[in-house]
């Protein structure tokens, strides 16, 4: 079945999505990354969706639910590399994933997440 | 009515000649039209006049006999309108066809002068019809013109500027409709992607008032820019405009906004880790650190 990788990077999380989401897609992540989470004790998680083209409410919504069920796990969400059209469509769609924080690259995202985890504070520099 | 039709045909070639030489003294800018072109429309124009006459009569230029007349009329008029000719000058084309018209059927039906009024009546209807068309199809085109103008214009107006290193600035010149709003927000999003910048100053000093949908369209352009990772600052409100946004009640309080400009890209600078120091006191500390330094935490 097919089935979207969740990485592990030290303490993070890599999901990168290269295929056309679709429903069942999504829940199965959301069943993925919440297991992987716990089991791992991951502080973060990245989600990379440059290859992301075409959205809809149910993947912005899947988005916002994964943010929320990993802080609830103790994790960090970043989404990072969202496309123009994609971010314009979530826009008239109503979404602004409120709870979800984003980057540029998966290196700005990278950067986020561990200086999260060594201050510990809302330090956002991405200069070192 | 054929009378009419075959008048036309049969003295086409003084007619034309005629009809030349009227419009030469009449418009204004002769100059603009070569003697070769001109005769070769004013030819065409002759055999479509004779075909409506024939087929859907004088009175009836909406009929389907007059399709080809009015379609190179049409044709003439659009080319004549972005040539430069002005409107009248456009209309005089037709209308200057009366004279060398009315002097030929006074002398073709000079001895019956109640046909011959009946003739001139229905010729001057036909003619001034037609006029109109020509200046229907002149507006028409000048009014294309404006919207193309209207739509280069939309394009030019919404600059994206580099300021630093992963600092934009996005000036905004005019009052924000969707659509501009559209294409703001494309081009804003267009280079946070292409220079990968992290921060990005909306300046509305160029924005005349900010009413509630002005605000929300500003809003939206900030939550994109926000989901792709990017951090807008709003710079260049007036004080007048504060006024207005608080009296609306409109809500920025999760955007960073600031007076001016050169704030803004303080704000943008000192969030990127930099700092501005005057080149004196920089260099007496360290003589390598240059305008901007990196600022150690």
């Amino acid at each position: 079945m097919e089935r979207i990788p969740v990485l592990r990077m030290g303490s993070l999380l890599l999901i990168t999505i290269q295929v056309d989401m679709h429903d069942k897609l999504a829940l199965q992540l959301q069943d993925d990354v919440t297991e992987r989470i716990s089991d791992w004790g991951s502080t973060g998680v990245l989600i990379d969706i440059s290859s992301l083209e075409i959205v809809d409410s149910f993947i912005g919504r899947m988005l916002a639910n994964i943010a929320g069920m990993s802080r609830v796990l103790g994790a960090e969400t970043v989404v990072v590399g969202m496309q123009p059209a994609v971010a314009i469509t979530l826009v008239e769609l109503g979404m602004s994933l409120a709870g979800v924080r984003t980057a540029l690259s998966v290196e700005a995202g990278m950067e986020l997440l561990y200086g999260n985890a060594i201050s510990g504070s809302e330090n956002e520099r991405t200069e070192a | 009515m054929n009378d009419l039709a075959e008048i036309i045909s049969q003295n086409e070639d003084k007619l034309r000649s005629e009809w030349i030489r009227t419009m030469s003294s009449a418009v204004e800018r002769a100059d603009l039209m070569s003697k070769s072109e001109l005769d070769e429309q004013c030819g065409s124009i002759l055999k479509e006049l004779v075909g409506g006459v024939k087929t859907s009569g004088p009175e009836n230029i909406a009929g389907a006999g007059w399709n080809g007349a009015r379609e190179l009329l049409s044709s003439i008029s659009a080319s004549r309108a972005r040539q430069g000719f002005s409107p009248s000058d456009i209309a005089t084309f037709v209308l200057s066809l009366k004279q060398p018209l009315f002097v030929l059927i006074r002398e073709k039906m000079a001895k019956s002068p109640d046909a011959m009024f009946d003739m001139l009546l229905s010729a001057t209807q036909m003619l001034d019809s037609l006029a109109l068309v020509t200046t229907e199809a002149s507006i028409s085109a000048r009014e294309e013109l404006i919207m193309r103008q209207q739509q280069e214009l939309l394009e030019l107006s919404t600059p994206v500027v580099k300021l630093w290193d992963g600092i934009l600035a996005l000036p905004i010149i005019g009052t924000l409709d969707s659509a501009r709003t559209q294409v703001v927000m494309e081009s804003l999003l267009q280079a946070v992607v292409a220079t990968n910048s992290r921060y990005a100053i909306i300046d509305i000093t160029g924005v005349p008032t900010v009413d509630t949908l002005v605000a929300q369209h500003l809003l939206k352009t900030i939550t994109a820019a926000r989901l792709m990772g990017a951090e807008c600052i709003i710079s260049g409100v007036r004080p007048q405009i504060a006024q207005t946004i608080v009296h609306l009640g409109i809500n920025l309080e999760d955007v960073i906004t600031k007076a001016k400009l050169s704030d803004a890209f303080a704000l943008a600078l000192q969030r990127s880790g930099r700092t501005v120091v005057k080149i004196g006191s920089a260099s007496a500390a360290n003589p390598l650190s240059g305008l901007f330094s990196k600022r150690e935490e």
